[in-house]
Parts: structure tokens; C-alpha cells; sequence
């Protein structure tokens, strides 16, 4: 067990570091030169070089990397061109916004697609099953944004329940605060629903064909005992390894999800970021997120190991 | 939050009473206002950035300057309470309004005057409007309420230019920290920001005048999405958009009573910049082509008719301005007819480089589709700005581009030698020297109307329509500027009626 992670944490670290280079090497390239958008069109050659030379732009490609690496070793994220604040406090207060976003919205989708999948699995053929079908192709065919739109409309507009976006901040009003993160949510979670809903399903329908399961039920295992002890469990697996996988989409997705509800997210960081090329920003969002990617990764081969003994076994 | 709203959030909401949240708009007093802005300032202080927003927001409400622009675009007192001009135009004197305090309570004199300017044009500047103050030659501190400014030739813009946000007056102490936390002399102080999503500016105790301020407190939203933007005015979330940014969705908000449209202009003169460096644009034949080929009415439905039509780099409120629309009036024919003259008889193949903006995306295509009747093909390739800038703007590696030139008084562009539409006039050239360097605005104003003419002639650019400014914003609120002659919402003339 002890050997089987700490060969997977070795792979993670490997993958960081070629991270950090293929980063590096995207952001360098960008096209667009950061002194230039910071001083716009009216700006003089000579002013943009003393501009260039003042943040180090003018250093050469190997050393500017291997300031970037040292810094982010001894933790020390650099402050942002374009706003001036430390990168950490930027990304930190973004975080916190983020965060708890994807989660919701990962939470969510799990509580409501495990069930109705497993529903799907156990009526297979039914009309509940081709409802679910249905609700699902809507679901991966709707654009989440578009969906927030609507939950606008709807929510805030119309009801007035929900506020039509912003976040007033978890120490300024926490219950404002989660509210304003309930339709976001919503809307980002649609589509992994309906994903997760039809792994679930399929999965379940996998396990439900086996051997093991006919057995239980010839044993009189009561059918609510079947589906949750025995098959879900085992249809889990490839649930979770989409779930991990989503987890990153949902970050992802976020970008748009926070401009519709004018969220002060990571998303919006980095679109603005890359907007003002603001590098250093860029580079340390990036690098964050791989981590936290690389993060789940381990978390989710934790939770094959707990679901399923045979990746402990040959390790 | 009045018995009545609360009343009324507890019936929309049912159950959830433990929660006080709803439209913030129930909460507020009627001493604070909630903006909308759809770009964000990366910084606040004006010398460190060129993005407008800066200006929008701190100037002239954080940082003041010696003059100030007014709603019509003229220079008024600001920090000087008089002036005069003398040498030929080569000396301004500047009087300064007695005891102007900054918001961490430090005095103004014409120390602080002077080390304010020289900041700007020094060797070692690099603030963004540096080339506008290229021309002073020392600021020197005549007594303690006087500054006299030298030029080193006359130019007939530099009140305007020290009158503007870029030339917003700073302390020697707080300089170095203006970019995050703004202290001016302004009616309004810097609160606090929350990156991504608001700046928050209180009434100035210090202010010279606190009682003609109205508004306590003026926060300002970033929203850049334009269907978030409307869905928070109808839900009452902000209570004015000054630069709305989506003309499509402005019929929407018509609908609601409880919002004025308000439309305006700009000084963002839209247009087609041609690459006059490169084959085939060098040729005058071709761009004339291009000119009759141009169909302004079009342009102007694609922004559901916001917009006023241009025949030059001019904007159309300007005193000085003349109608030159009809230099090169719609006509297929004779445009096919120049083409051929020019040697283009199948026409040719262009590229269209488009910035991120609105406005470009809608007018690209509707250029595209006029272009094409010439037998021009044109494809089109979307850029971020950073791209544009660097390889249109900076590079020249382009045909053509559409973009909005939003700088007040920048005819001077047309006389500049490396800029990216590559136009070389000597006449043009000569005749913008006069119009620097005269004393007499009237003459200048002639001068204006003739470099007008000029480059309409040459037809150096398409030259599309001016922006509209679209503001909406609660039928309650008076004292928004409906133009905008200059980046900034003066929010010391702002109030709600009661």
C-alpha cells in the first residue's frame, strides 16, 4: 500500500516539474509584449524599455525560469505586474471562492447523479430509465452559461430569491455568501450530472450482468441490499476515476460560470491574467492547479485502494 | 431595509428567513451609488497604467489636476483657480486654490505641483502619457501657491494635457503606493478594493468643499459579461451602467421604467485602419475604392443604430469639426472602376485582424460582406489585445483593422512617423506643426478643419462612425454625464433626487 503511493506521489513530482517547463515555455511564448498593455498605445519605445527593464523582462529565458522555480520553492509567488499585489493574496482571495464553488457543484452532482443512475440501471428499459436518458442528453447538450442565464432570470430577476450574481465575501456576510454560490453551482453541476448519471448507469449495468449479483439474489438478498452492497460498490470505480476527472472540468468550467455570476473566482483571475498578460500570475495559477490536479490524482488511487484490494495487492 | 421590502423578500422567499439578503438595492440609503463597470482597472493611479478605466473611476473624483474637463469637453479651474499664458505660449503660470488638503491630510503647494509634473517627463519616466508632456522643458516653484511651467516650443494642447488624468497631482509621500491605495485631493477617497470585483470611494473629509458633495459612498462593480450586466440592472443589483457595452440589449432595459437610456457620444472615432505601408494600400486608388465601398448606415445598424457617420479622424461634437461623409460617397461602380484603374480589375485578397471588442466584431463582418461587393476578400482573424498590440499595433503586420481611436485631440497621429497605419504626409505634417504651435484658437480650429480635409482625401483609413456612449441608469439619478469627452465619471456633481 505504503509502496503503490509512494510510487504514484513519485510520478506526481515527475509530472510537476515537466509542468513547470511546458508552463513556462506556453506563457513565454504568448504573443504580446506585458509593458506594452500596461502602457498602451501612447507609450514611447524608451518608456516601455525602462518599463521591461524594471519587472525583468529583459533577462534571459533560462534565468527568468530558474527565478520563477526558486521562488515558488521557497513559496514566494512574487506580486502581480498589473495590480501590484502579491500573487499569493490574489490567488488565496480567489480561492476561496473557487473552491468552495467546484465543490458545491461536485457535491451536487454526485448526491443527485449516483441515485438517478442507479435508478436508470435498475429499471433498465423502463420509461424511468429513458427519462433519465433524456434528462441527461439535455444536460450534456445545454451550455452551462446559458443554463445560468436562465437560473437568473428565473431566481433573481423574476422570484427575487437568489441574488443575480456577485459575492459579497465569506467575512463580510457568510449566509450572502452561500447563497450567492447556490446557482452558480447549479448551473455548473448540470452537466457533470448528467455525465456522472450516465457512468453510474452504465457501470451499474455492468455490475448488475455479473455472476455475483444473480447469486445474491438467488440468495434472497433483499434487491435494496444487491444494488447498494453488493453492485454499487463495484460500480463505483470507474465513477469515481470520471468523478476525479471532473473535478478539473469543474474548475475549468468555472471561467465562464463566475463571469455570468460575476464572481470574483480563479477563473476570472486567470482570464484576466492572460488578458493583461499578467505571466507571473499566469504561471503560478497554472502550476497551482496542476497541483491540485496531480492532488486529486492521489486522492482518487487512495480511493481505489479503499473501494477495490486488488491495486494494494499487486503493488 | 424598510418594513415594507423586508415584507415583501419574505414573500418571495418563504421559509429562508434566516437569511437578510435580497437586491442590495432595498438596503441603501439614497448617499450611495452601485456602478457597473464592464473593464476592470488593473491599478488606480494613472501614471502607472493607460487602461481608461483608471481614469474613469480616479480622475478627476481621487486625483485632481491643474484644470479640469468638463461634461462638454472644455477646460475648467481645477487645482489652479487661474491661469495665464505668455512667451508666445511657451509659459504657463498657474495659481493654485489655497488650502487643498490630500486625503491623508498633507498640504498642496506648488512643491507638490512640481514634483507632480517632473515625475512625468523625466528621463527615467515611464508613465504612460509621457510623450504628452514631452514638450515642457522645467516646472519650476515661483512661491508657494504659484508654479510657473516652461515649454520648449509652444503647444496649443498642453493646458488640455495638464488638465486631464494623466497629469493628476500627487504627494512625494504617497506616490510610490497610488497604484493600490489612491490619495489624491479629490471630493472622493479611496476605500478598499477587492480585485475581480469592486472598488469601493467614500466622501473625502478633506475635500475644500464637502457640502456640494452629495453621495457618501460609491462602490463599483466589475461585470463583464453584457447579459450579466443587464440581468444585474433589472434585478437591481447596480444602479448605473455609464459605458454599457451591449447596444443589442439595450431595448431590453427600454422595456423597464424604472431605467433612463441615456445615449451620448464619445470621442472614439471607429475605423478601418489600413495598412498604407503595404502593397496594395499604398496605391491612393485603392483605398478611394475601399472609401466608396464603405456603407456607413450599415455599420451603424449592425450597433442597432448607435452611432454617428464620419468622413474623417474627427469627432462630430468637436467645435472644430466639418461633415466630410461625402468625400467618397457609396458607389459599387466607381469603386470597381479604381480597383481597376489601379491595376485590380478581379480585386484582391486582404486580411482583417480584429481586436476583442464589440464594436469590431460586428462592424468586421459587415466590412467583409461591403469589401466583397468589390471583389476584396477579406478573412478575418480575431486577436486578443495583446496580440493586436503587439503585432498589429507594435508590428504593422496587418492589412486591416478595426479599432476605435478613443484619445481626445489625437489628429497628431496622422503626423506621426513609425505609427501603424504608416501614412507619410509632409503637407499633413506641416500643417499639424501650426496647429501645435499657434496661440489662437480660433485660427486653430481652421487649421483642424483643413487637417480634416487632408486625410479624408488621402483616405488613409476607412473612417466608419463615432461611438456611441450608452449609459443607462435609475431615473433617479441625476447629474451623470451623458457624454464622454474624456474618460471619467465625475461623481461630485452625482446625486439621487430625492
Amino acid at each position: 500500500m505504503i509502496d503503490f503511493l509512494s510510487r504514484r506521489l513519485a510520478a506526481a513530482l515527475v509530472t510537476l516539474l515537466l509542468a513547470t517547463v511546458v508552463v513556462f515555455a506556453i506563457v513565454e511564448v504568448l504573443p504580446g509584449d506585458p509593458a506594452l498593455v500596461m502602457l498602451g498605445t501612447d507609450a514611447r519605445p524608451d518608456t516601455l524599455a525602462a518599463l521591461r527593464h524594471q519587472y525583468g523582462f529583459d533577462e534571459p529565458l533560462v534565468a527568468r525560469y530558474f527565478h520563477w522555480i526558486g521562488g515558488l520553492l521557497s513559496f514566494d509567488l512574487g506580486s502581480s505586474h498589473a495590480y501590484g499585489t502579491s500573487v499569493a493574496k490574489l490567488i488565496g482571495d480567489r480561492l476561496l471562492v473557487t473552491l468552495p464553488l467546484a465543490s458545491l457543484a461536485l457535491v451536487w452532482a454526485l448526491l443527485v447523479a449516483v441515485p438517478l443512475g442507479v435508478f436508470a440501471a435498475w429499471k433498465h428499459g423502463s420509461a424511468g430509465d429513458w427519462g433519465v436518458m433524456g434528462f441527461t442528453q439535455i444536460g450534456i447538450s445545454v451550455p452551462n452559461f446559458w443554463f445560468g442565464i436562465l437560473l437568473v432570470l428565473l431566481f433573481a430577476v423574476t422570484w427575487q430569491i437568489f441574488p443575480s450574481g456577485g459575492f459579497p465575501g465569506w467575512s463580510q456576510n457568510l449566509a450572502k455568501s452561500v447563497l450567492s454560490l447556490i446557482l452558480p453551482a447549479l448551473a455548473l453541476s448540470l452537466s457533470e450530472i448528467a455525465i456522472l448519471a450516465r457512468v453510474t448507469r452504465s457501470s451499474m449495468l455492468d455490475t448488475l450482468r455479473e455472476d455475483y449479483v444473480r447469486t445474491a439474489r438467488a440468495k434472497g438478498v433483499p434487491e435494496s441490499s444487491v444494488l447498494f452492497r453488493h453492485a454499487l460498490r463495484n460500480a463505483l470505480i470507474p465513477v469515481t476515476t470520471v468523478a476525479g476527472l471532473i473535478a478539473g472540468f469543474l474548475v475549468a468550467g468555472a471561467v465562464i460560470i463566475e463571469s455570468v455570476f460575476r464572481l470574483p473566482g480563479v477563473g476570472q483571475l486567470v482570464y484576466d491574467s492572460i488578458n493583461n498578460r499578467d505571466l507571473i500570475v499566469i504561471k503560478n495559477v497554472v502550476i497551482l492547479f496542476t497541483i491540485l490536479v496531480l492532488a486529486v490524482n492521489l486522492l482518487v488511487d487512495l480511493a481505489y485502494a479503499l473501494l477495490d484490494p486488488r491495486p494494494r495487492i499487486r503493488a | 431595509m424598510t418594513a415594507l421590502s423586508r415584507r415583501h423578500l419574505l414573500g418571495a422567499a418563504g421559509a429562508a428567513t434566516v437569511f437578510s439578503f435580497g437586491p442590495d438595492v432595498w438596503a441603501q440609503a439614497k448617499d450611495r451609488l452601485v456602478i457597473g463597470i464592464s473593464l476592470e482597472p488593473p491599478v488606480l493611479d494613472p501614471t502607472k497604467n493607460a487602461a481608461a478605466a483608471i481614469r474613469s473611476i480616479a480622475c478627476p473624483n481621487i486625483f485632481e489636476s491643474l484644470g479640469r474637463i468638463d461634461r462638454n469637453g472644455d477646460i475648467q479651474k481645477g487645482l489652479a483657480e487661474s491661469w495665464s499664458i505668455s512667451n508666445g505660449g511657451k509659459e504657463y503660470v498657474f495659481d493654485l486654490v489655497k488650502g487643498v488638503k490630500f486625503h491623508d491630510g498633507e498640504a498642496l503647494d506648488a512643491s507638490v505641483v512640481k514634483f507632480s509634473l517632473d515625475r512625468l517627463f523625466a528621463a527615467d519616466s515611464t508613465a504612460p502619457g509621457k510623450a504628452l508632456y514631452a514638450d515642457i522643458e522645467k516646472v519650476e516653484v515661483v512661491d508657494p501657491l504659484t508654479v510657473k511651467v516652461t515649454l520648449k516650443s509652444p503647444n496649443s494642447y498642453m493646458l488640455y494635457n495638464l488638465s486631464i488624468g494623466d497629469a493628476g497631482i500627487m504627494h512625494p509621500k504617497s506616490a510610490a503606493t497610488n497604484d493600490k491605495t489612491p490619495i489624491g485631493t479629490g471630493p472622493f477617497a479611496f476605500k478598499e478594493r477587492k480585485e475581480g470585483d469592486s472598488i469601493t470611494l467614500v466622501k473625502a473629509s478633506t475635500y475644500r468643499r464637502p457640502d456640494s458633495i452629495k453621495l457618501n459612498a460609491v462602490v463599483y462593480k466589475v461585470v463583464k459579461d453584457p447579459a450579466a450586466q443587464v440581468s444585474a440592472l433589472l434585478a437591481g443589483d447596480i444602479d448605473a451602467f455609464p459605458g454599457f457595452q451591449a447596444p443589442e440589449l439595450v431595448e431590453r432595459i427600454k422595456k423597464d421604467s424604472r431605467f433612463a437610456v441615456v445615449v451620448g457620444t464619445t470621442e472614439g472615432e471607429v475605423i478601418l485602419a489600413t495598412n498604407n505601408g503595404k502593397k496594395p494600400f499604398n496605391d491612393l486608388k485603392v483605398r478611394q475604392a475601399m472609401a466608396h465601398a464603405i456603407d456607413r448606415k450599415e455599420l451603424i445598424d449592425a450597433e442597432s443604430g448607435y452611432g454617428t457617420p464620419i468622413g474623417s479622424h474627427f469627432a462630430p461634437h468637436n467645435k472644430a469639426y466639418i461633415d466630410l461623409t461625402g468625400t467618397y460617397p457609396l458607389d459599387v461602380a466607381k469603386a470597381k472602376a479604381l480597383l481597376k484603374e489601379a491595376g485590380y480589375p478581379n480585386g484582391f485578397e486582404a486580411s482583417l485582424k480584429l481586436p476583442p471588442v464589440g464594436y469590431a466584431q460586428r462592424a468586421g463582418e459587415v466590412i467583409a460582406a461591403q469589401m466583397a461587393k468589390i471583389g476584396i476578400k477579406i478573412t478575418i482573424t480575431q486577436l486578443q489585445w495583446p496580440q493586436w498590440l503587439a503585432e498589429v499595433f507594435k508590428g504593422k503586420n496587418y492589412d486591416l483593422t478595426i479599432v476605435a481611436h478613443t484619445e481626445a485631440n489625437d489628429l497628431d497621429r496622422y503626423a506621426r512617423d513609425d505609427y501603424y497605419w504608416d501614412y507619410h504626409s509632409d503637407v499633413f505634417k506641416a500643417k499639424w506643426k501650426q496647429v501645435v504651435e499657434t496661440t489662437d484658437f480660433t485660427k486653430r480650429d481652421e487649421l483642424l478643419k483643413e487637417c480634416q480635409r487632408i486625410i479624408a482625401k488621402d483616405a488613409v483609413n476607412g473612417f466608419l462612425y463615432q461611438l456611441a456612449k450608452i449609459g443607462v441608469w435609475k431615473k433617479e439619478l441625476m447629474g451623470m454625464w451623458e457624454n464622454a469627452p474624456t474618460p471619467s465619471d465625475e461623481l461630485a456633481v452625482v446625486y439621487w433626487k430625492a
